[in-house]
Protein backbone atom coordinates (compact mmCIF):
# COMPACT_ATOMS: atom_id res chain seq x y z
CA UNK A 1 0.00 0.00 0.00
CA UNK A 2 1.56 3.27 -1.10
CA UNK A 3 1.44 6.15 1.38
CA UNK A 4 0.61 9.38 -0.45
CA UNK A 5 1.83 12.71 0.89
CA UNK A 6 0.49 15.86 -0.75
CA UNK A 7 2.09 19.25 -0.14
CA UNK A 8 -0.02 22.22 -1.09
CA UNK A 9 2.14 25.24 -1.89
CA UNK A 10 5.63 25.58 -3.37
CA UNK A 11 6.96 28.48 -1.32
CA UNK A 12 9.75 28.17 1.20
CA UNK A 13 7.94 25.74 3.52
CA UNK A 14 6.54 23.49 0.81
CA UNK A 15 9.72 23.34 -1.22
CA UNK A 16 12.03 22.71 1.73
CA UNK A 17 9.65 20.03 2.97
CA UNK A 18 9.43 18.32 -0.43
CA UNK A 19 13.20 18.16 -0.74
CA UNK A 20 13.55 17.07 2.86
CA UNK A 21 11.12 14.20 2.30
CA UNK A 22 12.90 13.22 -0.91
CA UNK A 23 16.03 12.85 1.16
CA UNK A 24 14.52 11.20 4.24
CA UNK A 25 12.27 8.82 2.35
CA UNK A 26 14.45 8.18 -0.69
CA UNK A 27 14.41 4.41 -0.21
CA UNK A 28 10.65 4.24 0.33
CA UNK A 29 9.96 6.50 -2.65
CA UNK A 30 12.27 4.47 -4.90
CA UNK A 31 10.54 1.27 -3.78
CA UNK A 32 7.11 2.73 -4.58
CA UNK A 33 6.00 2.63 -0.95
CA UNK A 34 5.69 6.41 -0.67
CA UNK A 35 4.63 9.08 -3.16
CA UNK A 36 5.21 12.77 -2.48
CA UNK A 37 3.38 15.31 -4.61
CA UNK A 38 3.99 19.04 -4.50
CA UNK A 39 1.20 21.18 -5.94
CA UNK A 40 1.79 24.83 -6.81
CA UNK A 41 -0.16 27.16 -9.09
CA UNK A 42 2.95 28.91 -10.39
CA UNK A 43 5.77 27.10 -12.20
CA UNK A 44 8.21 29.39 -10.37
CA UNK A 45 9.33 29.41 -6.79
CA UNK A 46 9.28 32.98 -5.49
CA UNK A 47 11.68 34.27 -2.83
CA UNK A 48 9.84 37.27 -1.44
CA UNK A 49 12.60 38.89 0.69
CA UNK A 50 14.12 40.20 -2.56
CA UNK A 51 11.16 42.59 -2.87
CA UNK A 52 12.38 44.76 0.03
CA UNK A 53 15.32 45.86 -2.12
CA UNK A 54 13.40 46.42 -5.38
CA UNK A 55 11.95 49.87 -4.49
CA UNK A 56 15.48 51.15 -3.84
CA UNK A 57 16.65 49.92 -7.25
CA UNK A 58 18.99 47.38 -5.67
CA UNK A 59 17.40 44.15 -6.86
CA UNK A 60 15.18 43.04 -9.73
CA UNK A 61 12.06 40.91 -9.49
CA UNK A 62 13.76 38.21 -11.55
CA UNK A 63 16.29 37.79 -8.72
CA UNK A 64 13.49 36.31 -6.63
CA UNK A 65 12.17 33.75 -9.13
CA UNK A 66 13.44 30.36 -10.21
CA UNK A 67 11.62 27.43 -11.83
CA UNK A 68 10.38 25.02 -9.18
CA UNK A 69 11.40 22.09 -11.36
CA UNK A 70 15.04 23.15 -11.03
CA UNK A 71 14.78 23.31 -7.24
CA UNK A 72 12.74 20.23 -6.42
CA UNK A 73 14.21 16.73 -6.23
CA UNK A 74 13.25 14.47 -9.12
CA UNK A 75 11.73 12.01 -6.63
CA UNK A 76 8.92 14.51 -6.05
CA UNK A 77 5.89 14.62 -8.34
CA UNK A 78 5.50 18.28 -9.17
CA UNK A 79 2.03 19.36 -10.25
CA UNK A 80 1.57 22.87 -11.56
CA UNK A 81 -2.11 23.46 -11.02
CA UNK A 82 -4.45 25.23 -8.66
CA UNK A 83 -6.27 23.33 -5.95
CA UNK A 84 -9.93 24.30 -6.02
CA UNK A 85 -11.18 22.21 -3.11
CA UNK A 86 -9.66 20.51 -0.09
CA UNK A 87 -11.81 17.61 1.06
CA UNK A 88 -10.35 16.61 4.41
CA UNK A 89 -13.05 13.98 4.98
CA UNK A 90 -12.49 12.22 1.65
CA UNK A 91 -8.75 13.05 1.77
CA UNK A 92 -8.66 14.45 -1.72
CA UNK A 93 -7.75 17.63 -3.55
CA UNK A 94 -9.73 18.86 -6.53
CA UNK A 95 -7.62 20.57 -9.18
CA UNK A 96 -8.57 23.30 -11.64
CA UNK A 97 -6.83 21.98 -14.76
CA UNK A 98 -6.50 18.28 -13.98
CA UNK A 99 -9.64 16.14 -14.31
CA UNK A 100 -8.60 13.53 -11.76
CA UNK A 101 -8.59 14.55 -8.13
CA UNK A 102 -5.45 14.02 -6.09
CA UNK A 103 -5.99 11.55 -3.25
CA UNK A 104 -3.75 11.76 -0.22
CA UNK A 105 -3.05 10.00 3.06
CA UNK A 106 -1.26 12.99 4.57
CA UNK A 107 -1.69 16.62 3.56
CA UNK A 108 0.59 19.53 4.37
CA UNK A 109 -0.88 22.99 3.82
CA UNK A 110 1.85 25.46 2.93
CA UNK A 111 -0.22 28.02 1.09
CA UNK A 112 1.31 31.15 2.59
CA UNK A 113 -0.20 34.62 2.75
CA UNK A 114 -2.15 36.74 0.31
CA UNK A 115 -2.75 40.48 0.46
CA UNK A 116 -6.14 41.99 1.21
CA UNK A 117 -5.74 45.76 0.59
CA UNK A 118 -9.44 45.99 -0.32
CA UNK A 119 -10.31 45.60 3.36
CA UNK A 120 -9.25 49.24 3.82
CA UNK A 121 -11.05 51.64 1.46
CA UNK A 122 -8.63 53.51 -0.81
CA UNK A 123 -5.53 51.59 0.25
CA UNK A 124 -5.10 49.72 -3.04
CA UNK A 125 -5.41 52.96 -5.03
CA UNK A 126 -3.51 55.27 -2.71
CA UNK A 127 -0.75 53.11 -1.30
CA UNK A 128 2.09 50.91 -2.48
CA UNK A 129 3.67 47.93 -0.85
CA UNK A 130 6.79 45.81 -1.15
CA UNK A 131 4.84 42.65 -0.32
CA UNK A 132 4.02 41.85 -3.95
CA UNK A 133 5.83 42.06 -7.26
CA UNK A 134 3.47 44.67 -8.69
CA UNK A 135 3.57 46.69 -5.47
CA UNK A 136 7.35 46.70 -5.32
CA UNK A 137 7.60 47.92 -8.92
CA UNK A 138 5.02 50.69 -8.43
CA UNK A 139 6.75 51.76 -5.24
CA UNK A 140 10.11 51.82 -7.01
CA UNK A 141 8.72 54.21 -9.61
CA UNK A 142 7.38 56.57 -6.95
CA UNK A 143 10.41 56.36 -4.69
CA UNK A 144 12.99 56.90 -7.43
CA UNK A 145 11.25 60.10 -8.48
CA UNK A 146 10.76 61.39 -4.93
CA UNK A 147 13.03 64.30 -4.07
CA UNK A 148 10.94 65.98 -1.40
CA UNK A 149 7.73 65.54 0.59
CA UNK A 150 6.31 63.13 3.12
CA UNK A 151 6.97 59.40 3.00
CA UNK A 152 4.60 57.47 5.26
CA UNK A 153 5.32 53.86 6.13
CA UNK A 154 2.11 52.51 7.62
CA UNK A 155 1.56 49.04 9.02
CA UNK A 156 -2.12 48.65 8.29
CA UNK A 157 -2.68 45.02 9.09
CA UNK A 158 -1.05 42.41 11.28
CA UNK A 159 -0.16 39.62 11.16
CA UNK A 160 1.82 40.28 8.01
CA UNK A 161 4.76 38.67 6.28
CA UNK A 162 8.17 39.38 7.80
CA UNK A 163 7.21 41.51 10.81
CA UNK A 164 10.59 43.26 10.82
CA UNK A 165 10.31 44.46 7.23
CA UNK A 166 8.41 47.72 7.95
CA UNK A 167 11.16 48.74 10.37
CA UNK A 168 13.74 47.77 7.79
CA UNK A 169 12.00 49.77 5.08
CA UNK A 170 11.84 52.90 7.26
CA UNK A 171 15.51 52.57 8.26
CA UNK A 172 16.61 51.90 4.69
CA UNK A 173 14.58 54.81 3.30
CA UNK A 174 16.10 57.14 5.89
CA UNK A 175 19.63 56.06 4.97
CA UNK A 176 18.91 56.02 1.23
CA UNK A 177 17.62 59.59 1.18
CA UNK A 178 20.42 60.69 3.53
CA UNK A 179 23.12 59.24 1.26
CA UNK A 180 21.59 61.08 -1.67
CA UNK A 181 21.48 64.39 0.19
CA UNK A 182 17.68 64.51 0.15
CA UNK A 183 16.82 63.61 3.72
CA UNK A 184 16.25 67.19 4.84
CA UNK A 185 13.60 67.52 2.15
CA UNK A 186 11.92 64.17 2.82
CA UNK A 187 9.97 63.73 6.02
CA UNK A 188 9.46 60.11 7.10
CA UNK A 189 6.64 58.91 9.35
CA UNK A 190 6.17 55.35 10.57
CA UNK A 191 2.79 54.23 11.90
CA UNK A 192 1.94 51.09 13.86
CA UNK A 193 -1.43 49.78 15.10
CA UNK A 194 -0.52 49.31 18.76
CA UNK A 195 1.30 51.39 21.38
CA UNK A 196 4.85 50.63 20.21
CA UNK A 197 6.70 50.35 16.90
CA UNK A 198 6.70 46.55 16.70
CA UNK A 199 4.46 43.78 17.95
CA UNK A 200 7.24 42.14 19.93
CA UNK A 201 7.97 44.43 22.91
CA UNK A 202 11.70 43.60 22.92
CA UNK A 203 12.15 44.50 19.27
CA UNK A 204 9.93 47.57 19.74
CA UNK A 205 12.06 48.81 22.64
CA UNK A 206 15.19 48.33 20.56
CA UNK A 207 13.86 50.06 17.44
CA UNK A 208 12.14 53.09 18.93
CA UNK A 209 15.31 54.96 20.03
CA UNK A 210 16.86 54.32 16.62
CA UNK A 211 13.85 55.94 15.01
CA UNK A 212 14.13 58.94 17.28
CA UNK A 213 17.84 59.26 16.59
CA UNK A 214 17.23 59.07 12.85
CA UNK A 215 14.44 61.66 12.96
CA UNK A 216 11.78 59.18 11.81
CA UNK A 217 8.44 60.39 13.18
CA UNK A 218 6.42 57.71 14.91
CA UNK A 219 2.65 57.49 15.17
CA UNK A 220 1.51 54.57 17.32
CA UNK A 221 -2.09 53.44 17.90
CA UNK A 222 -2.69 54.16 14.25
CA UNK A 223 -5.07 51.67 12.64
CA UNK A 224 -5.60 52.93 9.12
CA UNK A 225 -9.31 53.02 8.45
CA UNK A 226 -9.36 54.62 5.02
CA UNK A 227 -7.10 56.22 2.45
CA UNK A 228 -8.12 59.13 0.23
CA UNK A 229 -5.93 58.80 -2.87
CA UNK A 230 -7.02 62.20 -4.23
CA UNK A 231 -6.45 64.20 -1.07
CA UNK A 232 -3.45 61.97 -0.24
CA UNK A 233 -4.51 61.40 3.33
CA UNK A 234 -4.75 58.33 5.49
CA UNK A 235 -7.18 58.32 8.41
CA UNK A 236 -7.12 56.04 11.43
CA UNK A 237 -9.80 54.41 13.58
CA UNK A 238 -8.38 56.44 16.45
CA UNK A 239 -9.30 59.70 14.73
CA UNK A 240 -5.86 60.75 13.42
CA UNK A 241 -5.28 61.90 9.83
CA UNK A 242 -1.90 62.04 8.09
CA UNK A 243 -1.03 63.69 4.78
CA UNK A 244 1.35 61.82 2.54
CA UNK A 245 3.14 62.18 -0.76
CA UNK A 246 4.15 58.53 -0.96
CA UNK A 247 2.32 55.96 1.15
CA UNK A 248 3.98 52.62 1.81
CA UNK A 249 1.13 50.60 3.25
CA UNK A 250 1.55 47.12 4.65
CA UNK A 251 -1.87 45.74 3.72
CA UNK A 252 -3.98 43.31 5.73
CA UNK A 253 -3.08 39.71 5.00
CA UNK A 254 -5.18 36.58 4.65
CA UNK A 255 -4.56 32.97 3.86
CA UNK A 256 -5.92 31.57 0.60
CA UNK A 257 -9.60 31.05 -0.19
CA UNK A 258 -9.40 27.30 -0.71
CA UNK A 259 -8.13 26.89 2.86
CA UNK A 260 -10.82 29.24 4.18
CA UNK A 261 -13.46 27.19 2.31
CA UNK A 262 -12.14 24.00 3.93
CA UNK A 263 -12.82 25.54 7.34
CA UNK A 264 -9.39 24.71 8.70
CA UNK A 265 -9.26 28.03 10.56
CA UNK A 266 -10.13 31.72 10.23
CA UNK A 267 -9.27 33.95 7.25
CA UNK A 268 -7.62 31.13 5.34
CA UNK A 269 -5.11 30.32 8.08
CA UNK A 270 -4.95 26.84 9.59
CA UNK A 271 -5.44 26.33 13.32
CA UNK A 272 -2.64 24.03 14.44
CA UNK A 273 -1.07 22.61 17.54
CA UNK A 274 1.83 25.02 17.78
CA UNK A 275 4.34 22.26 18.62
CA UNK A 276 3.25 19.32 16.46
CA UNK A 277 1.90 21.56 13.65
CA UNK A 278 -1.04 19.18 13.21
CA UNK A 279 -4.27 20.83 12.09
CA UNK A 280 -6.82 21.05 14.86
CA UNK A 281 -9.88 20.72 12.63
CA UNK A 282 -8.90 17.77 10.40
CA UNK A 283 -7.12 14.44 10.61
CA UNK A 284 -3.75 13.78 8.96
CA UNK A 285 -3.33 17.41 7.98
CA UNK A 286 -0.36 19.57 8.89
CA UNK A 287 0.25 23.25 8.19
CA UNK A 288 3.56 25.09 8.02
CA UNK A 289 4.83 28.59 7.38
CA UNK A 290 2.53 31.58 7.01
CA UNK A 291 -0.53 29.34 6.71
CA UNK A 292 -0.13 27.94 10.23
CA UNK A 293 -1.37 29.97 13.19
CA UNK A 294 1.45 29.26 15.59
CA UNK A 295 1.73 32.85 16.78
CA UNK A 296 5.33 33.16 15.59
CA UNK A 297 6.24 35.51 12.72
CA UNK A 298 5.19 34.77 9.19
CA UNK A 299 8.78 34.47 8.05
CA UNK A 300 10.87 32.25 5.81
CA UNK A 301 13.03 30.98 8.66
CA UNK A 302 9.91 29.78 10.47
CA UNK A 303 8.67 27.93 7.38
CA UNK A 304 12.13 26.40 6.96
CA UNK A 305 12.31 25.07 10.52
CA UNK A 306 8.71 23.91 10.54
CA UNK A 307 9.31 22.03 7.28
CA UNK A 308 12.08 20.11 9.05
CA UNK A 309 9.79 19.19 11.91
CA UNK A 310 6.92 18.06 9.71
CA UNK A 311 9.31 16.16 7.44
CA UNK A 312 10.57 14.24 10.44
CA UNK A 313 7.04 13.58 11.71
CA UNK A 314 5.80 12.38 8.33
CA UNK A 315 8.76 10.06 7.94
CA UNK A 316 7.91 8.56 11.32
CA UNK A 317 4.24 8.23 10.42
CA UNK A 318 4.75 6.43 7.12
CA UNK A 319 7.13 4.06 8.90
CA UNK A 320 4.48 3.37 11.57
CA UNK A 321 6.60 4.85 14.32
CA UNK A 322 5.48 7.45 16.85
CA UNK A 323 6.06 10.98 15.57
CA UNK A 324 8.09 12.79 18.20
CA UNK A 325 9.57 15.84 16.46
CA UNK A 326 8.15 19.15 17.66
CA UNK A 327 8.59 22.79 16.73
CA UNK A 328 9.96 25.02 19.49
CA UNK A 329 9.07 28.35 17.89
CA UNK A 330 12.55 28.94 16.50
CA UNK A 331 12.73 32.12 14.44
CA UNK A 332 15.77 33.82 12.91
CA UNK A 333 15.67 37.23 11.36
CA UNK A 334 18.14 39.74 10.00
CA UNK A 335 16.92 43.32 10.38
CA UNK A 336 18.38 45.94 8.04
CA UNK A 337 19.01 49.19 9.91
CA UNK A 338 20.15 51.10 6.85
CA UNK A 339 21.71 50.50 3.46
CA UNK A 340 24.91 49.07 4.93
CA UNK A 341 24.13 47.87 8.46
CA UNK A 342 21.85 45.25 9.97
CA UNK A 343 20.91 43.61 13.24
CA UNK A 344 19.97 40.01 13.92
CA UNK A 345 17.48 38.30 16.23
CA UNK A 346 16.90 34.70 17.22
CA UNK A 347 14.06 33.61 19.49
CA UNK A 348 11.57 30.86 20.20
CA UNK A 349 8.49 30.14 22.31
CA UNK A 350 10.48 30.35 25.54
CA UNK A 351 13.22 32.86 24.78
CA UNK A 352 12.63 36.49 23.84
CA UNK A 353 14.58 38.23 21.08
CA UNK A 354 17.56 40.41 21.92
CA UNK A 355 18.58 42.35 18.80
CA UNK A 356 22.33 42.33 18.09
CA UNK A 357 24.13 45.68 17.72
CA UNK A 358 23.80 46.75 14.07
CA UNK A 359 26.91 46.15 12.01
CA UNK A 360 28.10 46.08 8.42
CA UNK A 361 29.04 42.43 8.91
CA UNK A 362 25.42 41.50 9.69
CA UNK A 363 24.24 43.47 6.67
CA UNK A 364 26.54 41.46 4.41
CA UNK A 365 25.47 38.29 6.20
CA UNK A 366 21.90 39.06 5.26
CA UNK A 367 22.77 39.73 1.63
CA UNK A 368 24.92 36.59 1.54
CA UNK A 369 22.07 34.52 2.94
CA UNK A 370 19.70 35.97 0.35
CA UNK A 371 22.05 34.59 -2.32
CA UNK A 372 22.52 31.23 -0.64
CA UNK A 373 18.76 30.92 0.00
CA UNK A 374 18.50 28.83 -3.14
CA UNK A 375 20.48 26.15 -1.33
CA UNK A 376 17.89 26.28 1.46
CA UNK A 377 15.11 25.79 -1.07
CA UNK A 378 16.96 22.76 -2.40
CA UNK A 379 17.15 21.36 1.11
CA UNK A 380 20.93 21.71 1.31
CA UNK A 381 21.33 24.54 3.84
CA UNK B 1 -20.43 35.51 33.24
CA UNK B 2 -19.07 38.61 34.95
CA UNK B 3 -20.19 40.46 38.01
CA UNK B 4 -21.72 42.99 35.65
CA UNK B 5 -23.68 40.27 33.89
CA UNK B 6 -22.54 41.51 30.49
CA UNK B 7 -23.92 39.71 27.45
CA UNK B 8 -21.39 40.06 24.62
CA UNK B 9 -22.55 40.59 21.05
CA UNK B 10 -19.53 38.75 19.71
CA UNK B 11 -16.57 36.78 21.07
CA UNK B 12 -12.99 36.83 19.81
CA UNK B 13 -11.04 33.83 21.02
CA UNK B 14 -7.37 34.80 20.76
CA UNK B 15 -6.08 32.32 23.30
CA UNK B 16 -2.74 30.93 22.19
CA UNK B 17 -1.97 33.94 20.01
CA UNK B 18 1.29 35.78 20.51
CA UNK B 19 1.43 39.50 20.99
CA UNK B 20 0.01 41.65 19.40
CA UNK B 21 -2.35 39.05 17.96
CA UNK B 22 -5.11 39.35 20.58
CA UNK B 23 -5.34 43.13 20.31
CA UNK B 24 -5.21 42.99 16.51
CA UNK B 25 -7.96 40.37 16.49
CA UNK B 26 -10.04 42.67 18.70
CA UNK B 27 -9.38 45.68 16.47
CA UNK B 28 -10.34 43.65 13.42
CA UNK B 29 -13.66 42.73 15.01
CA UNK B 30 -14.32 46.30 16.18
CA UNK B 31 -13.84 47.49 12.58
CA UNK B 32 -16.87 45.52 11.46
CA UNK B 33 -18.98 45.97 14.63
CA UNK B 34 -21.85 48.38 15.19
CA UNK B 35 -21.98 51.10 17.85
CA UNK B 36 -23.16 49.60 21.13
CA UNK B 37 -21.90 46.10 20.36
CA UNK B 38 -19.94 44.47 23.13
CA UNK B 39 -16.96 42.37 22.03
CA UNK B 40 -15.58 39.77 24.41
CA UNK B 41 -11.87 39.14 23.86
CA UNK B 42 -10.33 35.99 25.32
CA UNK B 43 -6.56 36.10 25.66
CA UNK B 44 -3.99 34.16 27.66
CA UNK B 45 -1.19 36.60 26.88
CA UNK B 46 -0.17 38.85 29.81
CA UNK B 47 0.82 41.62 27.42
CA UNK B 48 -2.85 41.98 26.47
CA UNK B 49 -3.51 43.54 29.87
CA UNK B 50 -1.44 46.52 28.78
CA UNK B 51 -2.12 46.47 25.05
CA UNK B 52 -5.91 46.33 25.21
CA UNK B 53 -6.42 48.98 27.86
CA UNK B 54 -3.93 51.35 26.20
CA UNK B 55 -5.60 50.98 22.83
CA UNK B 56 -9.10 51.44 24.22
CA UNK B 57 -7.90 54.63 25.93
CA UNK B 58 -6.83 55.95 22.53
CA UNK B 59 -10.29 55.44 21.11
CA UNK B 60 -13.84 56.26 22.11
CA UNK B 61 -14.56 52.61 22.79
CA UNK B 62 -15.00 51.55 26.41
CA UNK B 63 -13.41 48.73 28.37
CA UNK B 64 -16.35 47.63 30.50
CA UNK B 65 -14.68 44.85 32.44
CA UNK B 66 -11.59 42.66 32.63
CA UNK B 67 -12.01 39.25 34.23
CA UNK B 68 -9.12 36.97 35.07
CA UNK B 69 -9.74 33.24 35.20
CA UNK B 70 -7.29 30.43 35.85
CA UNK B 71 -6.73 30.04 32.10
CA UNK B 72 -7.22 33.42 30.47
CA UNK B 73 -8.16 37.08 30.60
CA UNK B 74 -11.59 38.24 29.45
CA UNK B 75 -11.94 41.76 28.11
CA UNK B 76 -15.39 43.25 27.48
CA UNK B 77 -15.18 46.17 25.07
CA UNK B 78 -18.17 48.28 24.08
CA UNK B 79 -17.87 49.74 20.60
CA UNK B 80 -18.42 53.49 20.32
Amino acid sequence: MTERIAILGGGTGGTVLANGLADRLAAEIDAGDVEVTLVNDDPDHVYKPVWLYVPFGQRELADGRRPLRELVDSRIDLVIDRVTEIDTEGKRLELRDTPDALDYDYLVVATGSTLAPDEVPGLAEGGHDYYSESGALALRDDLLSMTEGHLVVSVVGTPHMCPAAPLEFAFMADDWFRERGLREDVEITYTYPIGRVHGNPHIGEWAEPIMEERDIDVETFFNADSVDPDAKTVASMEGTEINYDVLVGVPPHRGVDVVADADLGDRGWVDVDKRTLEAERAEDVYAIGDAATTGVPKAGSVAHYQAGVVGERLASEVRDRPATATYDGKTLCFIETGMDAASFVEFDYENAPSPAPPSEKLHWSKLAYNESYWLTARGLL
Amino acid sequence: MTDLDIEPTDTVDARGAACPGPLMDLIGRVRSASPGDVILLLSDNDQSLTDVSEWVDETENELLEVDETDDDYRFYVEVA
